[in-house]
């Protein structure tokens, strides 16, 4: 079969195309949206948003999440705000701006289109909120109040204290549950997708496992919709909750739809350090620290057993303000996790196992009193000392970089339909907007703005085009899924092996962070591209899932996903190992300025990188959809 | 550190459960109750028994989902602190650990630690939320409120919806979780709109589950690990007042 | 349940009243009204029954005269009686309620953050009946010693005074008497606060100071009451 990938960007300037596009874009008639099942899978912000939307515009909607409650979707831990346009500060903000900015953090790596619809979306997202009931920050005068966030110039990120992602969660599960209430929307919660089924080159429906009784199910529906979240645990640590996985996406990719840029991975530069084999995730603590929080490890690697506070001024290094002297503490994400690893692998990190850096806040208590950085920052001293035990107002923090979020996943064209008719994938699920690496405050930017205004006009484009039918479960294609399903957990179940499904799942992780993580070489890629089969092999002879099929089995949950990791992990290794450049959140050490900087490689990687599967221990096929700037200059991005 | 658990082992909603002592062995003060319990499971499916079943997601104290009464004590005795930020230096070695799910017959147990909180949700459904559809909001700073009201909206909606509450209170009563969503919408002028209609049914579909009622004791403000205050459950008796007479009177 | 979430529906005053009964919240309110409407009785029958430390016969006109408004008395009565059948009723149907909704105990400690009389309020409240009932029979009716009854004065009036010496020279019914008060006024320290908070008049300024008061009234309610039967036994009074 052969791809082509059609991004489906209407013409005109790029500031015209979403309005042309709606101009011209078909319509369902009114009294038909009912017959239209719309199938969509994770009610994070993405999918709560569009399953809400979806069911208000009149279609009859079946959502899924593997939680106990639409509630509780990673979105959730989100913490530091979302973006918009508004320009409230009169600070020079803009739509163009923000399109400019999106698209320069992504490192011009992606769709003009999309990120110029986005920026554009992103007005109406606050105002929704707002009309829902997100309490957002205000000022004294009662309009809402912003700041500046992620190294951006101008203040256009709302926030509701440190728990934004929370709270706009919580305004689309509210929007949700009332057209549950309303029963336009059926949802299934603690119920995990495990395949999409595709009849006639569509998808029609989905095999899904119900977590509490264990029965392995079909539904049909007349287009299906993934909201599944990123991949970001394919490295066991990361700033994830636990049950982010990459199931959803790629059982969609092994029936066709392709996987984009999966090396795109975001490393957060301020997360606690790992304090021991037993960690099971790691905590972000919001980048809002490096305003008031100086960077430093000791000069020299001998005096890192010492105590911070013995180590005189001069014996310490502030590296990055000292290499990045005008962004200093503020440098991007990307670059200050880089620098990081630098420090700690020339062996002057600090703490245990040598993997942190310090935090300090000293000089800004002094300047300002404990008072008021208690204030500012209060509630994170308290979770970080909760968690290490530590007091950071007595003694610096310690942080070290943790994965944070993907931007790679699955291709979508600008309707946000993948390349399988009828399959449309929303929220980080997808590979749109955000290019090499993604801004602060843009993901639940992106995630509302697919949901609540993108994809319920273009998802009706597809029903009018005529080929919306849906076949009902009985179909061919759908018992054979459903048997392909039976079969899979039956064989998880039956291995009785020795090893946990932890156990491998660490062991995979170690290996995807040590040699497909923050630096990334030739001889590293290679070496795990040869590790990660036998890991995999070893784990369908030798893990141990105990318990059975038809009740609450987390141990079987967990399985199926870490068997999905382990085959994903591949592929995002053949990406990282196909890229040679440096860009974003993707850093191949060859290519790097004299000083250490990403080198990309504009005129052989200006694309992005689609992905076709061709079986499990088969190199999957590189489709290649070359990136065309007609509004932005590409240039070398500079935080010196 | 060495540690003794007795925890509530019950293989589904219809068999009867009972506790089970189990050794935690090796314990590092690091560790986090959970990633605890991580330990003990790996050391239970290598011997051969299937692992304890407990709900968790973030791990980050937000999204809700752990649930433990730790010693009696829903999300155990740490103030404003979930089971997930619970962390073994609050323990001291020796230490006999008894943990047990949420009990309340509206969050019947599905197997070991895990409840079912759906009821929660259709608490939600009967009228948490501001029915207003996407597409067509007013330009957000089109109605300023004034800040102490949002800081005021926003400590109720703090809530993570986690049950604790619930599985505190003698009675198992709903009452600081359901005050809490009506107190936030309440407080906004956006949800003001619709407060006589969303009181009365939130407050029948609490009843419909069988949750039990209010004896002003004040478990529920102690165990939530967001501090949310009983002032909430004071103004939404004062709005259900309000709401019966209007609704009386239109 | 309540009228659908679309709409409102128009309900009778019955309706509304049948709608108060229904709900848990509801119930709450009755709860305090009557609760507040005993707590009322209770406090002007103490300052009655201090008047026993009066001259020798104030008591006794005291009680003639309100035995003379036969309207006004009567009507107490019975609006008493109605508060506390209600007040019983509920605490007696919220009580099944709660232990429905908590069938499972823990193993693990007690219940967060209570006090000794938020647990035992069914108890203190039906001991407390218990005793109105002893109580109603002893002084008001006279089953247990119909004597008490006849007793009158120099003016020709009932003699409560005497009555009430007569009956705390019993030590049993003293000890029972103070006992019950001391219950009584265990359910008050929590009650009288409580109705604050049912009522939705509670916030978190005045939460210490109501706790405060409700603590205040139960203390001078118990020694107002017990200095009768305390003096009667000791033998201050003749
Ligand atoms: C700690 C942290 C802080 C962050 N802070 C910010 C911030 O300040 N600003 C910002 O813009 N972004 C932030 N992000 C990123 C942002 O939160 C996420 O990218 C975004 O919320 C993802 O939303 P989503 O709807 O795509 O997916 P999710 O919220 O991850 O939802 C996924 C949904 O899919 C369901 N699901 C997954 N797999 C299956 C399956 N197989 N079957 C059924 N259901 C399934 C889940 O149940 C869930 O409902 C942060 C991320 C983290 C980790
Ligand atoms: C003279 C007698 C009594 C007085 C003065 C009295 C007073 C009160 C008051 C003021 C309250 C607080 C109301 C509220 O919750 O808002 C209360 C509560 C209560 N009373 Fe009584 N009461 C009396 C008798 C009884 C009796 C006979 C019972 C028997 C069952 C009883 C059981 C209860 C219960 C269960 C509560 C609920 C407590 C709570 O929800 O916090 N009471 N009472
Ligand atoms: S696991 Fe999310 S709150 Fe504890």
């Amino acid at each position: 079969m052969s791809i082509k990938l059609d991004s489906k960007i209407p013409s005109g300037s790029v500031g015209s195309k979403w309005t042309k596009y709606r101009q011209e874009m078909k319509l369902v008639n009114p009294a038909n949206k009912r017959k239209f099942t719309v199938i969509v899978v994770g009610t994070g912000l993405a999918g709560a948003s569009a399953a809400a939307t979806l069911g208000e515009l009149g279609y009859n909607v079946k959502a899924f999440c593997f939680q106990d409650s639409p509630r509780r979707a990673h979105s959730i831990a989100a913490q530091g705000g979302i973006n918009a346009a508004k320009n409230y500060r009169n600070d020079g903000d803009s739509v163009y701006r923000l399109f400019y900015d999106t698209i320069k953090g992504g490192d011009f790596r992606a769709r003009e289109a999309n990120v110029h619809r986005l920026a554009e979306v992103s007005v109406s997202i606050i105002d929704q909120c707002v009309a829902q009931g997100v309490p957002f920050a205000r000022e004294y005068g009662g309009l809402l109040d912003n700041r500046s966030f992620g190294g951006a110039q101008v203040s256009r990120t709302f926030y509701a204290r440190g728990q934004t992602g929370q709270q706009l969660l919580i305004g689309a599960y509210q929007a949700l549950e009332r057209q549950i209430h309303l029963g336009t929307v059926e949802m299934h919660p603690r119920t995990e997708m495990l395949d999409v089924v595709m009849v006639d080159g569509h998808a029609k429906g989905i095999i899904t496992r119900d977590l509490v009784t264990g029965k392995i199910e079909a539904h049909a529906g007349n287009a299906v919709v993934l909201a599944t979240g990123g991949y970001g645990n394919v490295f066991y640590l990361s700033t994830n909750a636990k049950g982010c996985n990459v199931t959803a996406t790629w059982r969609a990719h092994k029936k066709g739809a392709l996987f984009a840029n999966p090396c795109y991975t975001q490393i957060h530069p301020t997360c606690i350090p790992v304090s021991g084999d037993h960690q099971s995730k790691l905590t972000l603590m919001s980048e809002s620290l490096r305003n008031d929080g100086r960077v430093w490890v000791p000069k020299q690697a001998k005096d890192c057993g010492k105590t911070a506070s013995s180590i005189s001024d001069s014996d310490r290094d502030y590296y990055l303000e000292r290499k990045y002297p005008s962004y200093g503490n503020l440098a991007p994400r990307d670059i200050a996790s880089r620098a990081a690893k630098q420090v700690c692998d020339e062996g002057r990190g600090v703490g245990p196992g040598g993997r942190g850096v310090y935090l300090d806040f000293s000089a800004s208590i002094n300047r300002l009193g404990e008072d008021k950085i208690r204030e500012r920052y209060g509630n994170l001293f308290d979770m970080y000392e909760r968690i290490t035990g530590e007091n950071a107002y007595q003694q610096p923090m310690r942080i070290y970089p943790a994965i944070h979020y993907t931007m790679g996943g699955l291709w979508v064209d600008y309707e946000l339909m993948s390349n399988l008719p009828g399959l449309f994938v929303i929220g980080e699920a997808n590979f749109s907007d955000h290019g090499a690496n993604r801004l602060g405050a843009s993901a639940l930017m992106q995630g509302l703005a697919d949901g609540y205004f993108v994809l319920p006009q273009t998802i009706g484009g597809y029903f009018a085009s005529g080929k919306g039918g849906a076949p009902s479960t009985d179909h061919d294609e759908f018992k054979k899924a459903l048997s392909e399903i039976q079969t899979k957990t039956s064989k998880l179940l039956s291995i009785k092996g020795k090893r946990t499904v932890t156990d491998f799942h660490r062991e995979l992780g170690k290996l995807m962070w040590d040699n497909v993580g923050m630096g990334r070489t030739q001889a590293s890629l290679k070496q795990a591209l040869e590790r990660i089969p036998q890991i995999r092999n070893e784990f369908w002879e030798n893990v141990n899932v105990l318990g059975g099929n038809d009740e609450l089995n987390p141990a079987l949950e967990y399985a199926g996903r870490v068997a999905d990791f382990l085959e994903f992990a591949e592929l995002l290794t053949y990406d990282a190992l196909q890229r040679e450049e440096s860009c974003g959140g993707h850093f191949r050490e060859e290519y790097q300025t004299e000083d250490g900087e990403a080198l990309r490689q504009d005129d052989k990687y200006a694309y992005v990188a689609a992905w076709e599967f061709k079986g499990v221990d088969q190199f999957p096929e590189l489709h290649k959809e070359s990136l065309v700037y007609e509004e932005v200059h590409m240039t070398q991005r500079s935080y010196k | 550190m060495n540690l003794t658990l007795r925890v509530w082992r019950q293989k589904n909603s219809i068999t009867s459960g009972q506790f089970v002592e189990y050794a935690a062995k090796d314990i590092s003060p690091d560790m986090s109750f959970l990633e605890m319990l991580d330990v003990v499971n790996e050391g239970l499916i290598l011997s051969g028994e299937e692992q304890i079943a407990f709900d968790h997601d973030c791990r980050e104290g937000i999204c809700g989902m752990c649930s433990l009464v730790i010693n009696g004590k829903p999300h155990g005795a740490l103030p404003a602190t979930t089971t997930c930020q619970l962390h073994m230096r609050f323990f001291k070695d020796g230490d006999t650990i008894t943990i047990e799910p949420w009990r309340a017959s509206a969050f019947p147990v599905i197997k070991d630690l895990v409840v079912d909180r759906t009821a929660f949700d259709r608490i939600i459904q009967s009228g948490g939320y501001v029915s207003v559809s996407t597409g067509g909001a007013p330009d957000g700073n089109a109605i300023p409120i004034p800040k102490e009201d949002a800081d005021k909206a926003f400590d109720a909606a703090a809530c993570i919806g986690c049950g604790a509450c619930v599985a505190a209170c003698k009675n198992a009563s709903a009452m600081l979780f359901v005050s809490a969503k009506v107190s936030h919408l309440s407080l906004l002028p956006q949800g003001k709109v619709e407060e006589t209609r969303r009181v009365l049914n939130m407050i029948g579909q609490m009843d419909a589950e069988g949750f039990g009622n209010c004896t002003n004791i004040g478990s529920c403000e102690a165990a939530c690990p967001k501090e949310i205050s009983l002032d909430n459950i004071a103004r939404m008796n004062r709005l259900y007042a309000k709401a019966l007479l209007k609704n009386k009177l239109s | 349940m309540a009228a659908s979430a679309e709409s409102l529906q128009r309900i009778s005053a019955a309706g509304l009243m049948l709608q108060l009964w229904r709900s848990s919240l509801g119930k709450k309110y009755v709860m305090a009204i009557t609760g507040l409407m005993l707590f009322g009785f209770v406090v002007v029958h103490m300052i009655g029954n201090l008047q026993f430390f009066g001259d020798a016969t104030l008591i006794n006109e005291y009680a003639e005269s309100l035995k003379s408004k036969p309207p006004i008395l009567w009507g107490a009565r019975f609006g008493l009686l109605a508060a506390a059948m209600l007040h019983i009723t509920a605490a007696i149907q919220l009580a099944h309620s709660n232990r429905r909704a908590r069938p499972v105990g823990y193993d693990g400690g007690k219940v967060v953050a209570s006090t000794l009389a938020n647990r035992t309020i069914i108890v203190s409240g039906l001991t407390v009946f218990a005793f109105i009932v002893f109580h109603l029979a002893h002084f008001t009716i006279g089953w247990v010693n119909a004597d008490l009854l006849k007793l009158t004065d120099a003016a020709g009036h009932h003699d409560v005074r005497g009555m009430m010496i007569a009956g705390f020279s019993n030590p049993l019914v003293s000890i029972f008497y103070v006992v019950s008060v001391g219950l009584l006024c265990l359910h008050l320290s929590h009650g009288v606060a409580s109705i604050f908070q049912s009522l939705g008049l509670r916030s978190k300024k005045t939460e210490a100071n109501l706790k405060k008061l409700a603590l205040v009234a139960a203390i001078i309610l118990f020694f107002g009451f017990c200095a009768i039967p305390i003096a009667v036994m000791a033998d201050l009074i003749k």
